[in-house]
């Protein structure tokens, strides 16, 4: 029998702390929607997206009225749309307004896969869907992009890199009436994962099933509270388990929505993403944990160790509490969407070189940070090949949502608003990498890449 | 299948037979009422037999939730399967 400091525990949690499941994404296979007719394939892709995913916007809003635990995001991931591209051609721009009308006809906030997968090389439709991506996120509203440039199996393409630099300004300069937000939209991955539920990088890998749900769970509040709560001469280790036995009660959140919300659409429950996700509210920040441990600021010496640890004995915690974990699993750093990252960039404790280095121990990478808008495409590209590098040598996703803030400097700020918060625009090293990323090819595989 | 209902807020006369009043009225059985006061906070935790329920235990919650603001209260009606997730392995 439950009693009532535990069930008071919980409604604390949810009413004071901010825990909430971040997301439920549905991934739908359009790998059967695929035609020569690039008319046929988009109108196929339409009515596929609307038939599968009719009700998982009502089915989220019941689970939250029933349960008592707000679902705050209801998304959808798709098949990247490079694989479509390539049999159909024609303008991919076709197909991502196909996934807009169809994500907004069943009321999901974002629908991830217009993307391509180039790790290792660029396959009919890839460069076609690439090269369109900045207009793609101009013209519709809820679509995003990612694109795989690299992985610990294949090395890094850095012919892609180069593009993915211009690509990634080009799409912040056709919306830079609207805060460069095209930018925001698109992921550079290294490793990426087949069933991220997480935006903007969420798409449907090829290796899944016709249709499943994955959740995202979140609770940077809960974790900096359990650990306010502790004694000051806890150590370390005990510090650990506390954030263990807190990951395992958020985590088995997820599980319970995830798998009630697959067993009444029907369809197979994929993963738990093990997360820490932040938001802009006060409180549920992942610099704020980090803090609460024992720093002054975010991103003074001894981030990224305590960063390690947190995001450590969240997957221990969260493995437990799963019955399937997958997605990108660890704590999130992005900078606009945490309150305590944004405090720490403005006042100059935090920089981007810093921030590097934590996404070697965390989750995924350089997430949501606002740079000035005059940086050089190929200053870009250097970002995202060090970010891949320590992806591929690392054996882990890494990954690159940078937004050059046109018409913007240091120091001025960047307000995107609600769940993407606001950002300072943060310093990038001026010295060219030019020469490295004009020389293109292949990265080869690393030595890491041979396991068997 | 069993719901838990708490009532927290500040203490006034009538509570507990307002929120019964309406566990009776959509057919919910009581199986169990405490109370606690726990970091100066009143807190009425109610244990309900959901199954013969005349409405949805979403309606449900909307209803008790409405009751709550209008008298300064906050009434949250959960399933009981999120207590038992997060708290027993």
């Amino acid at each position: 029998m439950i009693n009532n400091t535990e069930i008071l525990e919980t409604i604390r949690m949810i009413q004071d702390e901010n825990l909430d499941i971040r997301t439920i994404t549905m991934g739908i296979s359009l790998l059967d929607c695929a035609d020569s007719d690039i008319e046929r394939s988009c109108q196929k892709v339409y009515e596929k997206i609307c038939h599968r995913a009719e009700r998982l916007v009502g089915t989220g809003e019941a689970i939250e009225k029933e349960y008592g635990i707000p679902i705050i995001n209801k998304r959808l991931s798709v098949t990247p749309i490079a694989l479509l591209c390539g049999i159909s051609g024609g303008d991919p721009v076709r197909y991502a307004k196909a996934m807009d009308q169809a994500a907004k006809a069943v009321g999901v906030n974002f629908i991830g896969g217009y993307s391509a997968l180039v790790q290792k090389g660029f396959a009919a439709g890839d460069r076609e869907l690439i090269d369109s991506i900045p207009r793609a996120l101009a013209e519709t509203d809820v679509v995003c992009s990612s694109v795989n440039v690299g992985s610990t199996r294949a090395g890094i393409n850095m012919d892609a890199v180069a593009l993915m630099g211009d690509i990634v300004l080009q799409s912040a300069k056709l919306t830079a009436d609207n805060c460069c937000f095209g930018a925001a939209k698109i992921v550079v991955f290294c490793n990426a994962v087949e069933d991220n539920p997480f935006m903007a990088g969420a798409f449907h890998g090829v290796g899944e099933g016709d249709c499943v749900l994955n959740v995202g769970v979140s609770g940077p509040g809960v974790v900096r509270a359990a650990i306010a709560n502790a004694p000051d001469d806890y150590d370390l280790t005990q510090i650990a388990n506390i954030i263990k036995k807190t990951a395992f009660k958020i985590t088995r959140m997820g599980q319970l929505v995830g798998s009630e919300a697959s067993r009444r659409l029907g369809i197979p429950f994929g993963i738990v993403d093990l997360s820490l996700a932040p938001t802009p509210a006060v409180g549920d920040s992942v610099a704020h944990i980090l803090e609460e441990i024992g720093l002054e600021s975010c991103g003074a010496c001894g981030t990224t160790a305590a960063l390690a640890m947190l995001n450590d004995a969240v997957k221990k915690g969260g493995v437990m509490a799963s019955s399937r974990v997958g997605g990108l699993s660890g704590a999130f750093i992005p900078v606009s969407e945490d309150a305590g990252m944004i405090d720490a960039a403005r006042c100059g404790a935090l920089c981007i070189e810093k921030l590097e280095a934590m996404t070697a121990v965390c989750s995924v990478g350089l997430d949501m940070i606002v740079i000035p808008g005059d940086t050089p495409a190929e200053v870009i590209g250097g970002i995202i090949a060090d970010e891949a590098a320590i992806g591929m040598i690392n054996s882990k996703t890494t990954a690159v949502r940078v937004i050059p803030a046109i018409g913007h400097k240091e120091g001025e700020e960047l307000e995107f608003g609600g769940l993407f918060g606001s950002g300072p625009v943060m310093k990038v090293s001026r010295y060219s990498p030019m020469k490295l990323i004009r020389r293109g090819g292949q990265i080869p595989a690393p030595i890491q890449s041979l396991k068997n | 299948m069993r719901a838990v209902i708490t009532v927290t807020g500040k203490d006034t006369v009538g509570i507990l037979a307002k929120v019964s009043n309406e566990c009776a009225k959509y057919n919910a059985n009581i199986a169990e009422v405490s109370q606690t006061v726990l970091q100066d906070m009143f807190a009425m935790i109610m244990l309900v037999d959901i199954d013969h329920l005349t409405c949805g235990l979403s309606e449900l919650a909307d209803i008790m939730r409405r009751m709550g603001e209008g008298q300064g209260l906050m009434i949250h009606v959960m399933h009981e399967d999120i207590f038992n997730s997060m708290h027993r392995i």
